[in-house]
């Protein structure tokens, strides 16, 4: 995996489970990889992996079983998709609607283009 | 555990390099050691591992001092150095030779290490290229499970996918019981590894703070010429802009570390940086 974006790695990692979870490859109540696991395949520290599962656990969409592992948790697809909405919202949609006004596209021209896309 | 205090060590008289070093290293971590040529680095190591004598302070590991060379705390230490002579027998005699020394040796996971590296255990050592000698000593000194790995440079002279099976080998091989330090110029190649950053410049520690501390009080971002950044610290122009580290406010979200920027902020802005570490942490 090539970390390039400005995000910090452990961000990355969240985008990557969070990819994961809304592409089916994980499934509720799925047992998900290893942190141990997670770190080799991304090549980062295990404590760094670690604070990715932190955060997906206090948000409720992993949780740990004790000596187990971790697992998708119910409902957690809702979960991603609410968070990631969010994120669409926050982060991608102010600079797209800016490059919008600046090149001078209006909404219809644009539901134009993404039917056209979408056919 | 590592404590170093008050260090003090010259090579030559009127030169001091070490004037009263203290570095305490905690297990479980990967300490990224950086510094300019000559800063140190090296000598270092080399007293953590009790090969040149302080003269004045001390080293310890778990409360020993190293100077002492006891073999209780040898068996837990195991150095890479940058470079290094090995005898003219093949791997398996030397790992028959040396692992007896580590308790926790694991030939299995030696074995596997050098499966990974794809280096021939039956070639006598002088035979193999540098690269092949590294990764020989790479994979011997992670079997031997140490609780003190000390690592200078350790991928200088890694062809490319090595440097990648280097990551997972060492993502795989962290251990709670473990404390890594890694000496490196190779940035780009290490910085997913390391989860605590320490400078050393002209013989003193001037940064030490692990990457989630750095996560939250720093910012870093590539800002165009025209736009204005509150906070700024240090900056380096680069095409079209500016590449600034910025103290952290309200409204910045977490950025990815840039290490090499980050150091040389570090160098530069030396109380400028470690000042945003200072006040109370964030909620």
């Amino acid at each position: 995996m090539k970390f390039t974006d400005n995000r910090p790695i452990y961000k990355q990692i969240i985008d990557h489970f969070c990819d994961q979870i809304i592409n089916g490859k994980w499934s509720e109540e799925e047992r998900i990889p290893s942190v141990r696991d997670i770190a080799v395949k991304m090549e980062v520290n295990p404590n760094t992996a670690i604070r990715a599962f932190h955060e997906l656990q206090e948000n409720g969409i992993l949780y740990n079983q004790r000596g187990v592992g971790y697992f998708v948790a119910e409902n957690a697809l809702d979960k991603v998709l609410e968070l990631k909405r969010k994120e669409f919202i926050d982060q991608e949609l102010p600079c797209f609607f800016r490059t919008m006004k600046q090149l001078g596209f209006t909404c219809s021209e644009l539901e134009e283009l993404y039917k056209k896309q979408h056919e | 555990m590592i404590s170093i205090n008050n260090l003090e060590f010259a090579f030559k008289k009127k030169k001091p390099l070490f004037t009263g070093l203290s570095w305490k290293l905690d297990m479980g971590r990967t300490y990224g050691l950086f510094g300019l040529n000559g800063s140190g680095k090296t000598t270092l190591l080399n007293h953590i591992s009790g090969m040149l004598f302080p003269a004045d302070g001390e080293c310890l590991i778990n409360g020993t001092p190293s100077r002492n060379r006891i073999p209780a705390s040898l068996s837990e230490l195991f150095i890479l150095p940058e470079q290094f002579d090995l005898p003219s027998i093949n791997a398996r005699d030397y790992v028959a030779l040396h692992a007896p020394f580590y308790p926790k040796f694991n030939p299995e996971q030696f074995r596997e290490t050098m499966i990974q590296f794809e280096v021939n255990s039956d070639d006598p050592l002088t035979e193999l290229s540098y690269g092949q000698r590294k990764k020989f000593l790479i994979s011997f000194g992670l079997a031997c499970n140490t609780g003190v790995l000390l690592m200078d440079e350790p991928t200088n002279g890694l062809d490319i996918p090595s440097k990648s099976q280097f990551r997972k080998i060492m993502a795989a091989s962290s251990s709670d019981e473990r404390c890594t330090v890694i000496s490196t110029h190779q940035v780009r190649d290490l910085e997913s590894m390391i989860d605590q950053i320490t400078v050393l410049d002209n013989g003193r520690i001037i940064f030490n703070r692990s990457l989630e501390e750095i996560t939250q009080r720093l910012h870093f971002k590539t800002v165009r010429d025209d736009e204005a950044v509150s906070g700024k610290l240090y900056g380096e122009e680069i095409l079209g802009g500016e590449a600034v580290v910025s103290g952290h406010n309200a409204d910045t979200k977490p950025t990815e570390i840039d290490l090499e920027l980050l150091f040389n902020a570090i160098i530069r802005e030396t109380e400028a940086i470690n000042r945003q570490f200072e006040t109370e942490a964030r909620a």
